[in-house]
């Protein structure tokens, strides 16, 4: 059972990455050519559907397939670099407050309680009326805000590890502190982050989502799955697959990240266990 | 000769006023094992991470002479100290268990130890880990490189970790209680094997253990330390032909020897227990467990001499 919905986890992750990455080439048609001939066709499995557009078509006639397919990029490359960016700066903090402890940690600490009050939409609110939306400033913000759970774990693995005797058997073999953060305490933490990655990619896409619903993040007429559901629910009443195709998109990939991620959970808690 | 790690006067105290070592001296000669013996919590340890800038953050250390060879071990930096340690110091902790990195294969992490201070590369620190793998005594040391540490038992992991100390030749290896972890045959041979390679590479061992049995197998030289104090210290002939502190007697006591120690009556115990030996703690720490007791044990103790290089920090005055 277990392995099984790993696996699910696995082959809808990957699938999507594999659409994501091939939406080039895979996308039957351009996903911002407009054909107000034939606006809001239903998906092919309606009544009135057609085989020229697979998932029927939105209000101003665009392929909704092919805006599925892009869409996939925006919602993968916005968890990948979000956790890239806010995984670097959680670990950082969370590892030095964690090993050096004393007056380190406290400051550590302070910045995650700080983090923790900060609101995350309001923060998004703010930057992008200041800035105007784009791409980078979404991942940025999400990026800069997301880390507060990467330094909790991070930290408290690190003072796990720091006392376990590998650690002063380094240090009684003349490695010095980065040798000793980098090389013997990461690499045994590695796990509990990768898990914590799975869950804060899922968390940053369906922020990402959030804020493009809100109109706050990535601008039109870039086929982000939020912004789908959020220019399509002006017509949701007549035509309800404008919002569920989008919608239905987002919630397997979550899904499936978060199958991946417990997946993971207990494979590296096995392999760990001592 | 000159020893290899001599100390005069260490003290250590940690952040909650408790003073861990209380003025202990010791020298570790070439080619000689000194054990420090003692119950647990009586700073032995300690002196052995003292000796190496080990100590945990917040301790304090101050001594009138701590050398390695020439190093005045008291004004190295620690980027000098990391210099000397893993290359002519080196250490091997009671845990085998937990000593070695589960991230990394025994290879990498026996190398690793070798390119950092030999500026030796990846093959040359391999082929130096083999080499040292079978002199410990590893079957198939290629095989064992590849592997991580969950795949070794305690024996074989123990082995490792002297295999890994040795690495870089090292002039000076403390042990610290090597083979508490360890079951008894087990024991037996890791013993034999640090007896066999100080022998043969003339390494001077600093040997930390609470076991008398293992001081008596051991040691060239003992050191008998009772809370935070060396209480005597002589060679190993000397303190078990003639021990004359009443602790290091009351310890002997308490070991049964088959054929001398008489059937149907109780071992010896050493009753009470270890004061609290913090600020202003003065005299000696065991008059409150001492049969022979006076009231000057509570004043200055002074330092008496038994035998050439016997000593005993006591009011009694050797016979």
């Amino acid at each position: 059972m277990k392995r099984l919905s790993t696996l699910l986890g696995l082959s809808i992750v990957g699938a999507v990455v594999l659409i994501a990455a091939g939406a080039d080439f895979l996308a039957p048609h351009d996903p911002f050519a407009q054909n107000l001939m034939a606006r809001m066709i239903p998906p092919c499995w309606m009544d009135g559907g057609s085989s020229l557009h697979l998932f029927g078509t939105d209000q101003l006639g665009r392929d909704y397939l092919s805006r599925l397919m892009y869409g996939a990029r925006i919602s993968v490359l916005i968890g990948v670099l979000t956790v890239v960016t806010s995984g670097l700066i959680g670990t950082t903090l969370g590892v030095t407050g964690g090993y050096f402890g004393g007056r380190v940690d406290d400051a550590v600490m302070f910045a995650i309680t700080c983090r923790l009050a900060i609101p995350l939409i309001l923060v998004a609110l703010t930057v992008v009326a200041l800035i105007g939306s784009s791409l980078t400033v979404v991942v940025l913000t999400l990026g800069l805000l997301l880390w507060e759970r990467f330094a909790v774990v991070a930290r408290t693995t690190t003072m796990q590890v720091r006392n376990i005797d590998y650690v002063a058997a380094a240090r009684a073999a003349g490695a010095s502190t980065p040798h000793i953060l980098l090389r013997e305490i990461l690499p045994n933490i590695l796990s509990h982050l990768i898990v914590i990655a799975t869950l804060e990619m899922a968390l940053a896409i369906l922020l990402e989502a959030a804020l493009s619903f809100l109109g706050l993040g990535v601008p039109p007429p870039l086929p982000s799955w939020g912004l789908m559901i959020a220019e399509a629910k002006d017509y949701m009443f007549f035509s309800p697959w404008v919002i569920m195709v989008p919608g239905v998109a987002l919630f397997v990939l979550v899904l499936g990240i978060n199958l991946l991620g417990d997946g993971l959970r207990d494979l590296l808690g096995v392999s760990t266990r001592r | 000769m000159r020893p290899v790690l001599e100390i005069e006067n260490l003290r250590i105290g940690f952040p909650d006023g408790t003073a861990a070592v209380r003025g202990v001296s010791l020298r570790v000669h070439r080619g000689e094992t000194h054990c420090l013996v003692g119950e647990s919590g009586c700073g032995k340890s300690v002196t052995a991470l003292a000796s190496m800038n080990l100590l945990p953050r917040g301790a304090t250390r101050s001594a009138d002479v701590m050398r390695f060879h020439d190093e005045d071990l008291t004004r190295l930096s620690e980027r000098q100290m990391s210099r000397l340690r893993g290359a002519r110091m080196a250490m091997i902790f009671q845990e085998p268990m937990t000593s070695l990195n589960p991230a990394y294969t025994i290879g990498s992490q026996m190398t690793e130890v070798f390119q950092r201070h030999r500026r030796a590369t990846r093959a040359q620190g391999m082929d130096r880990a083999a080499e040292l793998l079978e002199r410990v005594g590893i079957t198939a040391p290629g095989m064992r490189l590849a592997q991580y540490p969950h795949q070794l038992s305690g024996g074989l992991r123990q082995r490792t970790m002297i295999a890994m100390a040795l690495m870089c030749d090292p002039e000076l290896l403390i042990a610290d209680e090597p083979t508490t972890a360890l079951d008894v045959t087990v024991q037996a041979q890791i013993l034999r094997l640090i007896q066999t390679l100080q022998r043969e590479l003339g390494l001077a061992v600093l040997l930390i253990t609470h076991d008398l049995g293992i001081v008596a197998r051991m040691a060239q030289r003992v050191s008998v330390m009772y809370a935070g104090q060396v209480v005597e210290s002589g060679s190993a002939a000397d303190l078990f032909g003639a021990p004359t502190h009443p602790y290091t007697r009351g310890l002997l006591a308490c070991i049964p020897i088959p054929g001398k120690t008489p059937r149907d009556q109780p071992l010896g115990s050493i009753p009470g227990t270890v004061p609290k030996t913090g600020a202003g703690f003065a005299g000696c720490a065991f008059r409150d467990r001492c049969t022979y007791a006076t009231p000057e044990c509570a004043g200055t103790i002074p330092r008496r001499t038994v035998a050439a290089d016997h000593r005993i920090h006591c009011t009694m005055v050797p016979a």
